[in-house]
C-alpha cells in the first residue's frame, strides 16, 4: 500500500521523509517537482502522477504538500483520505499544521507516523487511540520531561485499540462534565449578475466537544430531522437507530470530533442572507474602468450579519486601483491581484459601499470577463435551514453534565458572478 | 544501565551530537549535564538524546543529503533494544527497521530480544515484537518469522492475530517462496470472527493470493455481517475484494435488460427468446444490504468503495442510491473531488439518469482548480439531454468568458459534443460558436474553428456562409491546427464556395514556405481538390504549390507532393488510379463522432488507481465478467447457526462477547509467565515449550467460544408439533436490542411447518395482557410452505415482571392460545461500566436493595470462565472489568424501567462463594438471586 511519505514545502524542499517498506530514493520526487513547476497554482498540481516505477499521490494542505509513494494498485481515495488524516493529526497535536511545527516536533511526528501505518496499511488513525500512545505536548510536560528525562510515550499500556469502542479511550475522568455541540451551516451559492440564484444549497456539520467521564451513551434528537436530506456520520453513531427513529445515538470519543455532516433537502428554498449590487466596467478606449459594489442584508431572520468580506481576483492586466470604502477597509495585493474588502458588521440603515477606479496596463486589451465576487459572512445564533436540536439525553452514567448547543451560519462557496 | 553504557560519557555524547547535528544542542541545553547530580537520570537522558539524535538522522532528509549516513551508528544503537524506557525502545525500533537491510549481520544481534518479546505475557508487547521482527528485511530470519507468524495466528489476543495478518505481506515480499505456508495462515485467519482481524487478513489475502477466491466461500457471509463494525480502512479493502468475489459467484442482475438491448440492435424478430426469470441469490442481496449503510461513512474511500460495488453489482433500479453520497463527496477537499469526479464521469455515461437530479452540483466556480473544472465540464456534457440542454448551454456561456483559457477551450469542445449528441440544438450551438470566431483571444477562436469543422461535416449544405466567414479568418488566425481545419473545410466543400476557394489557395501559396507542417499538408490537399473540381482557375497554382512542396525540408510533405502529383496530373505514365482521383479525394466522409474520453473506462474497477490512470497499474486484479451460469451457491453454507436478520450493529450487542474475551486475556498471561523463565535456556528447549504453549492456547480458545452467550441461546417451545397440527413454534430471547422500541424484549420466534400442506397468514391476535404490558407483533407471514422454517422477531414489553404474555397465534384455519413467560434474566440488557462506577453504584444500592447469598460452587463450575459463562447464560448482563481474579462482576439494567442490576460473585477457597445482587427492584433482585444460585450450583 503506502510505501513512503514525503513532506514538501512550497519551494520544493523536502523536510521529512518516512518509509514503511524498503527505502525509496528521494529522486522519485523529481517527477512531482516537475509537475509542480508546470502548474500555475499549487492547487493545480495533479493529485495522481504516474512515474515509470511508482505512482505519486499528493495532497496540498496548509501550504504543504503531502506526497505518498505507491508501488501497486490501491484505491487513490484511500491514500488521499489517509494523507488528510495525517494533516489533521498534526493539527490536532500541535495546534497548527505548518513546516515549522513539523520541524520543531520532528521526533514526535515521526513516532506518530510509525504508529499510524504498519507496512503501509493504516493501523491506528483514531485520535483518541494515538493520544493514549503518544501524549500531545504541553508546555508543562515538556519542561518536566527535559528535567526528569521521562518522555511523551505513554508508559501505561493502552487498551484503546483492544476495546470494542476503538474511538474512545477508557478511564476518562473530568471534574466538570460537559457536552457542547456546534451546529455550523454553510451556504454554497452561485448568484448571477442580476442577483438571481443559479444554485444554492446548505451544507451543515455538527461539531462536538464532549468531555464526559466514564462511558456515556448519548442520544441527540432534532426538532425537525426530516429537513436533513443526506447525512454522514462519525463511526460512533448507530446507523440503524437513525434509520428507524431519526435520532443520533452514540458513545462519543473523548474531546473534539465531527459528529455528523448533513445536506439540507434541496427542495427547501435556501434563504440568501445578503444581496450584492455591483457594477464593474472597463472602457473600451482609454485604459481604465470603474468598480462599484454595495452589500446589503436580505433574508437574515432578524439577526445581524457579521464578518462580511468580499474577495475579488482582479484581472491580470490591472495596473493599479483607487477605491474608497464607506465602511471597513480594503487591501489589495498587486502581485496576486487579490482585492479583499473587509466590511465587518452589516448595518441595514447605512449600506457599505466600495467604489472607485481601476486602471489597466497601457495598451492591454479590455478584460473579457468581469471578475466574480466571493462573499464571506457569519451569522451567530442562527442555523439558516431552521434545524433545531431538541434534546440531549445521557444514559450509562449518573452525573448531570453541562449541555449546550450553538448555531452558526457561514458562507461556504458563495460566489456572485458579474 | 550504567554498565551497559559505561564507556559513553555525557561529554563524549555532547561532542558527538554537536558534530553530527549542530541544531541538536538545543535539545541538550535545558538540562546542563554537568549539574545533573543523579547519575541515573543522566544516563537516562543520555540514551534518550542519543536516540533522538539518531532519529533526526533517520528522518531528516537534509542530513542524509549532506552525506551523513546514520547506519554507521548501527551497533551503538542496536544495543539499546533491551532498554526499559519505552520511548527509547520505540526509537530504536524505528531505527532498526530503517537500517537493518543495510546492516544485516548486526541486525541479527537484536533478534533474540524480539523472540523473547513474542512470549511476553502482555499481548501488546507480543504484538509489537512481532511487528518489528517482521519488518526487519533480512532474508536469514525468514524461518524465524514464519514460525512467529504461525504462532501468533493462533494467539489468544485478537490484537496479536491482527499483527500476524499484517506480518504476512511483509514476509511474502521478502520471500515469495513462502507463499504456500502463508496461504495456510491466511486461511486460518480468514475464519477469525473478530472485527479487529477481518480487515487486515483480507488485505493480506489481496497481496498474497488474490486468485484463491475459493478461500472466501466459507467466510463470505461472516464478512458481510461483520463489515459495519470493521474499522474504516479494513472496510475499503473488504468491499473491493467482495466486489470481485460477487462478480465470479452470482448472476448479472441486469442480465435480461442488457440482453434486450443487444437483441434490439441485432434483429427484432428474435427478441422474444426464452428469457430466464432472474432471481437474485440471497447472498448477493446480503452484500448489497449490508454495504448500503456505509454510504453514510465519513471516510470518502469507504463511500467510494460502496459506490463502485453498487455500480458493478446492483440491479439497475437500485444503483441510484449512490448518487447522493457521491455528490456529497464533492464538498470535500479538491483531491477527493478530483478522484470522485473521474468516477462520476465514467458512471454518468452508462447511467445518466442517476446524476440528473444533481446537475447543479456540477456547476463550475471560478475558484475551482482547472483540473476540477474540466472534469465537471465532462460530467455536465455527459448529463446533457433534450430537456436540460438549454440550462446547460446558458451555463456554458458564462464559462466561455472565463480568464482560464484552457478551461474555455474545454468548454468549446463540450459545446461541440452537446451539439453532435443532441440534434435540436445543433444550430444554436453553431451560431454561438461562430460568434466566438470574432473573439479577441486566438486560442478561443482556434478551438472554435476545430469544433465548427466537426459540426459542419454533419450538414455542410446549409452552412456555406459560415464557411465563407471562416475563409476570411485565414488572414488572422495563426494557430496551425485552426488554419489546417479551415483549409480542410474549404477544400472539402469547395463546391459550396466556388469563388472563394481559389482565392484562399492563392493566398496560401504565397505563405506556403512559412507555414507549419500540418498546414502545408492541408494546402497541398486543398490544391489537389481544387485542381480536380476547378482546374481551369487553379491548375497553375497547384503546380506551383506542388513544386514548392517537392523541395520542402520535411519528407512527409515531399512524399505527399509526389504522390498527389502522380494521382491528379494526367501523364502518359500515370496508371489506372488517376481515373479515380476524384473519387479518392472527394469521397463522402463520415462525420466524426465526438466521444467522451471516459467511454468504456468502466472495464476497470471503479475507484481503482488503474481506472484513474486508464492504464493497468501493477497488482491490479481484473474485475471478471459475470458468469453465464451461477456456480454452486452451497459452497458458502456454514454449519454454524447464524443469527437471523439482526446482526450486531454497534457496541451494545457485541459487548458481552468481547468483554469476556479481554477478561480471559489476563488469565492467559498467567500461564505465559511460566515459560518466560525458561527462555534463557537452549533453543531446542524453548521450541518444545512453544508446542506446549500452543496446546494450552488451543484449549483456551475452545473455552472462550463457549462463553459467548449468543451461541447457545436457550429455546423454549411455544407450540408443539402435535397440538399445532404439524406447525411447531419455538421461541428464544435473542438478546438483541429490539430496534422499534428499546423498552421491549426481543423474542425470536421460529415457525417450522412439518405438515404436508402449506400454512397461510400466520399472525398474532387478541393479546390478553396484564396492565401496562405491550406487544409489538411480527409482520404477518403470508405463506409458509410445507417443510420450511422461518424466523421472525417480535417485541414484548413485560413491564419488568415475569408475568406471562398471553396471546393467540392464528393461521388461516386455526387459532392457538399460547403464552410466553420470560425468565427474570431476560428482562434486562447489558450496560457498560468501569470498575469504579460499579463500586459507586453498588454503594448507592445498599440495604433493602442488596441481597447476599452464600453458596458452594458446583465442581465443574470452579474457575472464572465457568462462572462468567453460567451467569451470562442465566441473565443478560455484561461483564464489568475487575482488578481481582477472585471476583466477577456483571452489570445490566432492566429493559422497561432501566433500573440498574448489579451482580458480583466472589469466589473463595474450596468452591465456596458469595453472590451479591444489587437492584432497585427488589422482586427482580430476589428472583435473579434464585436463578443465578441455581445456575452456579447445579
Amino acid at each position: 500500500m503506502i510505501n513512503s511519505l514525503f513532506l514538501i514545502n512550497p519551494s520544493g524542499e523536502m523536510f521529512l521523509e518516512k518509509h514503511w517498506k524498503s527505502v525509496v530514493s528521494r529522486s522519485v520526487c523529481d517527477y512531482f517537482l516537475e509537475a509542480k513547476e508546470k502548474a500555475l497554482e499549487p492547487e493545480d498540481v495533479p493529485p495522481v502522477i504516474h512515474t515509470p516505477h511508482h505512482y505519486l499521490i499528493s495532497i496540498y494542505r496548509d501550504k504543504l504538500f503531502f506526497l505518498s509513494v505507491i508501488q501497486t494498485e490501491v484505491p487513490p481515495l484511500f491514500v488521499i483520505e489517509f494523507l488528510h488524516r495525517v494533516a489533521e493529526m498534526i493539527q490536532d497535536y500541535f495546534g497548527e499544521c505548518s513546516e515549522t511545527v513539523v520541524k520543531d516536533h520532528m521526533v514526535m511526528v515521526y513516532e506518530l507516523l510509525e504508529e499510524m501505518l504498519d507496512n503501509g496499511f493504516p493501523l491506528a488513525t483514531e485520535s483518541n487511540v494515538l493520544k493514549e500512545m503518544i501524549r500531545p505536548p504541553t508546555i508543562l510536560r515538556s519542561v518536566v520531561n527535559t528535567l526528569t528525562g521521562t518522555s511523551n510515550v505513554g508508559d501505561t499500556l493502552l487498551t484503546g485499540q483492544l476495546s470494542t469502542i476503538p474511538w474512545r479511550r477508557a478511564g476518562v475522568r473530568y471534574t466538570n462534565n460537559e457536552a457542547y455541540f456546534d451546529v455550523v451551516e454553510e451556504i454554497d451559492a452561485i448568484l448571477d449578475q442580476s442577483g438571481t440564484t443559479v444554485f444554492a444549497e446548505i451544507q451543515g456539520v455538527v461539531e462536538a466537544c464532549v468531555k464526559l467521564s466514564g462511558m456515556p451513551d448519548l442520544t441527540l434528537s432534532f426538532m425537525n430531522p426530516r429537513l436533513l436530506d443526506d447525512v454522514s456520520f462519525h463511526p460512533c453513531v448507530r446507523y440503524k437507530l437513525w434509520e428507524s427513529e431519526r435520532v443520533l445515538s452514540f458513545i462519543p470519543p473523548d474531546g473534539n470530533f465531527t459528529l455528523m455532516t448533513y445536506h439540507v433537502n434541496a427542495q427547501n428554498l435556501v434563504a440568501i442572507p445578503v444581496y450584492v449590487k455591483q457594477s464593474i466596467s472597463f472602457f473600451e478606449c482609454g485604459s481604465d474602468g470603474r468598480l462599484d459594489v454595495t452589500v446589503g442584508p436580505k433574508q437574515t431572520m432578524g439577526k445581524t450579519v457579521e464578518g462580511v468580506m468580499v474577495t475579488v481576483h482582479l484581472p491580470k492586466t490591472i495596473l493599479s486601483i483607487n477605491l474608497t470604502a464607506t465602511q471597513g477597509s480594503y487591501t489589495y495585493d498587486n502581485g496576486t491581484k487579490l482585492l479583499v474588502w473587509d466590511i465587518g458588521k452589516l448595518n441595514p440603515q447605512k449600506l457599505p459601499n466600495l467604489r472607485g477606479s481601476l486602471s489597466l496596463q497601457a495598451g492591454a486589451p479590455k478584460p473579457e470577463e468581469n471578475p466574480s465576487l466571493n462573499i464571506d459572512l457569519k451569522i451567530q445564533q442562527l442555523a439558516i435551514s431552521g434545524l433545531k436540536v431538541n434534546r440531549l439525553d445521557m444514559f450509562g452514567e449518573k452525573y448531570k453534565p453541562f449541555k449546550g448547543v450553538k448555531y452558526i451560519t457561514k458562507a461556504g462557496k458563495f460566489q456572485v458572478r458579474t | 544501565i550504567s554498565q551497559q553504557r559505561g564507556n559513553v560519557t555525557m561529554k563524549f555524547l555532547r561532542e558527538q551530537v554537536t558534530s553530527i547535528c549542530p541544531g541538536m544542542t538545543s535539545v541538550l541545553s535545558p538540562c546542563d549535564v554537568t549539574t545533573a547530580t543523579s547519575h541515573c537520570v543522566c544516563v537516562c537522558v543520555m540514551s534518550y538524546c542519543w536516540c533522538v539524535t539518531v532519529l533526526y538522522w533517520v528522518c531528516d532528509p537534509q542530513m542524509i543529503a549532506r552525506g551523513k549516513n546514520a547506519s554507521d551508528l548501527f551497533p551503538a544503537v542496536v544495543k539499546n533494544v533491551a532498554c526499559k524506557n519505552i520511548e527509547v525502545k520505540k526509537l530504536v525500533y524505528v531505527y532498526l527497521v530503517r537500517y537493518a537491510e543495510e546492516q544485516q549481520d548486526l541486525a541479527l544481534l537484536s533478534i533474540s530480544t524480539f523472540q523473547r518479546g513474542l512470549k511476553d505475557p502482555n499481548q501488546l508487547i507480543r504484538a509489537s515484537a512481532l511487528r518489528v521482527l517482521s519488518s526487519i528485511r533480512v532474508t536469514i530470519i525468514v524461518p524465524i518469522m514464519m514460525l512467529a507468524i504461525k504462532e501468533a495466528a493462533s494467539d489468544m489476543s485478537p490484537y496479536v492475530r491482527k499483527t500476524a495478518a499484517h506480518a504476512i505481506p511483509k514476509l511474502y515480499s521478502l520471500d515469495p517462496e513462502q507463499k504456500d505456508c502463508l496461504i495456510e495462515v491466511i486461511e486460518k485467519l480468514l475464519a477469525d470472527k473478530t472485527t479487529l482481524v477481518a480487515g487486515s487478513v483480507v488485505m493480506a489475502f489481496e497481496e498474497v493470493c488474490p486468485e484463491r477466491i475459493d478461500l472466501i466461500h466459507k467466510n463470505y457471509r461472516k464478512l458481510c455481517n461483520l463489515l459495519i463494525d470493521v474499522e474504516e480502512w479494513g472496510q475499503v479493502v473488504i468491499i473491493n475484494m467482495l466486489t470481485r468475489y460477487a462478480r465470479t459467484q452470482f448472476l448479472n442482475p441486469n442480465m435480461n435488460e442488457d440482453k434486450e438491448e443487444k437483441e434490439k440492435k441485432k434483429t427484432e424478430a428474435t427478441a422474444i427468446v426464452k428469457r430466464k426469470p432472474y432471481v437474485m441469490d440471497p447472498d448477493h442481496r446480503l452484500l448489497l444490504r449490508n454495504t448500503k449503510p456505509l454510504l453514510q461513512s465519513r471516510n470518502a474511500a469507504v463511500v467510494m468503495a460502496v459506490a463502485q460495488l453498487y455500480f458493478h453489482l446492483a440491479p439497475k433500479a437500485e444503483v441510484g442510491v449512490i448518487a447522493k453520497a457521491l455528490v456529497r463527496l464533492m464538498r470535500s477537499h479538491s483531491e477527493v473531488q478530483y478522484v470522485v469526479l473521474q468516477n462520476v464521469a465514467t458512471m454518468s455515461i452508462k447511467r445518466r439518469g442517476m446524476f440528473e437530479p444533481y446537475l447543479k452540483s456540477f456547476y463550475i466556480r471560478s475558484t475551482d482548480p482547472t483540473q476540477i473544472k474540466v472534469l465537471k465540464l465532462e460530467v455536465l456534457t455527459n448529463l446533457a439531454n433534450e430537456t436540460n440542454i438549454s440550462t446547460i448551454l446558458r451555463e456554458f456561456q458564462t464559462y466561455i468568458k472565463s480568464n482560464d483559457k484552457d478551461f474555455v477551450a474545454a468548454t468549446i469542445q463540450a459545446i461541440g459534443r452537446c451539439a453532435t449528441n443532441i440534434g435540436e440544438v445543433r444550430d444554436t450551438c453553431l451560431n454561438g460558436l461562430v460568434q466566438l470566431l470574432s473573439n479577441r483571444d486566438e486560442l478561443v477562436v482556434a478551438e472554435s474553428v476545430v469544433v465548427i469543422k466537426k459540426l459542419l461535416q454533419m450538414q455542410p449544405e446549409q452552412h456555406s456562409d459560415i464557411i465563407k466567414h471562416m475563409a476570411k479568418l485565414t488572414d488572422n488566425i495563426q494557430v496551425p491546427m485552426a488554419r489546417a481545419s479551415i483549409l480542410w473545410l474549404i477544400g472539402e466543400y469547395c463546391e459550396h464556395v466556388p469563388k472563394i476557394a481559389p482565392d484562399v489557395l492563392r493566398k496560401m501559396a504565397k505563405t506556403f514556405t512559412n507555414e507549419e507542417d500540418i498546414v502545408k499538408l492541408q494546402i497541398i490537399n486543398l490544391a489537389a481538390k481544387l485542381y480536380l473540381t476547378n482546374s481551369k482557375q487553379t491548375k497553375l497554382l497547384t503546380q506551383y504549390v506542388l513544386n514548392l512542396a517537392k523541395y520542402d525540408q520535411n519528407y512527409d510533405i515531399r512524399d505527399r507532393a509526389r504522390f498527389i502529383r502522380q494521382l491528379i496530373v494526367p501523364t502518359d505514365k500515370s496508371g489506372a488510379l488517376s481515373k479515380y482521383a476524384k473519387k479518392l479525394f472527394l469521397a463522402l466522409k463520415p462525420a466524426p463522432v465526438l466521444e467522451s474520453p471516459f467511454k468504456d473506462r468502466d472495464h476497470f474497477q471503479l475507484g481503482s488507481l488503474s481506472h484513474l490512470l486508464n492504464a493497468k497499474a501493477g497488482g491490479y486484479q481484473v474485475l471478471p465478467d459475470w458468469p453465464e451460469a451461477a456456480p454452486d451457491p452451497s459452497v458458502r453454507n456454514v454449519e454454524v447457526k447464524e443469527s437471523v436478520q439482526t446482526y450486531p450493529l454497534h457496541p451494545p450487542a457485541s459487548d458481552t462477547a468481547s468483554g469476556s474475551e479481554s477478561g480471559s486475556g489476563s488469565e492467559e498471561s498467567g500461564s505465559g509467565s511460566e515459560s518466560e523463565e525458561s527462555n534463557e535456556e537452549s533453543e531446542s528447549a524453548s521450541e518444545e515449550d512453544e508446542e506446549e504453549e500452543g496446546k494450552k492456547k488451543k484449549k483456551n480458545v475452545e473455552k472462550i467460544k463457549t462463553i459467548i452467550p449468543s451461541g447457545n441461546l436457550k429455546t423454549y417451545e411455544l407450540l408443539h408439533r402435535i397440538t399445532g397440527e404439524g406447525l411447531s413454534v419455538e421461541y428464544c430471547f435473542s438478546r438483541q436490542p429490539f430496534s422499534p422500541d428499546p423498552h421491549m424484549v426481543a423474542v425470536k420466534i421460529q415457525f417450522t411447518n412439518s405438515a404436508t400442506s402449506e400454512a397461510k397468514s400466520l399472525h398474532v391476535e387478541d393479546a390478553k395482557l396484564q396492565s401496562g404490558m405491550r406487544i409489538k407483533e411480527f409482520p404477518e407471514i403470508e405463506v409458509l410452505p410445507a417443510g420450511e422454517t422461518v424466523s421472525v422477531v417480535m417485541g414484548i414489553d413485560f413491564c419488568d415482571s415475569t408475568q406471562a404474555a398471553n396471546f393467540q397465534l392464528c393461521t388461516h384455519t386455526r387459532k392457538f392460545f399460547v403464552s410466553i413467560q420470560p425468565p427474570v434474566g431476560e428482562l434486562m440488557m447489558p450496560i457498560f461500566m468501569t470498575e469504579n462506577e460499579f463500586k459507586k453504584e453498588q454503594g448507592q444500592l445498599m440495604g433493602m436493595n442488596e441481597i447476599t447469598e452464600k453458596l458452594t460452587l458446583e465442581e465443574k463450575c470452579q474457575g472464572e470462565h465457568a462462572v462468567v459463562q453460567r451467569v451470562t447464560t442465566a441473565a443478560n448482563l455484561s461483564r464489568v472489568p475487575c482488578g481481582s481474579d477472585k471476583e466477577c462482576r456483571f452489570a445490566g439494567k432492566t429493559v422497561t424501567s432501566g433500573s440498574l442490576v448489579l451482580v458480583s460473585v466472589v469466589t473463595k477457597e474450596d468452591g465456596a462463594a458469595q453472590l451479591t445482587v444489587n437492584c432497585e427492584k427488589m422482586v427482580i433482585g430476589t428472583m435473579l438471586v434464585k436463578d443465578i444460585l441455581q445456575a452456579l450450583t447445579q
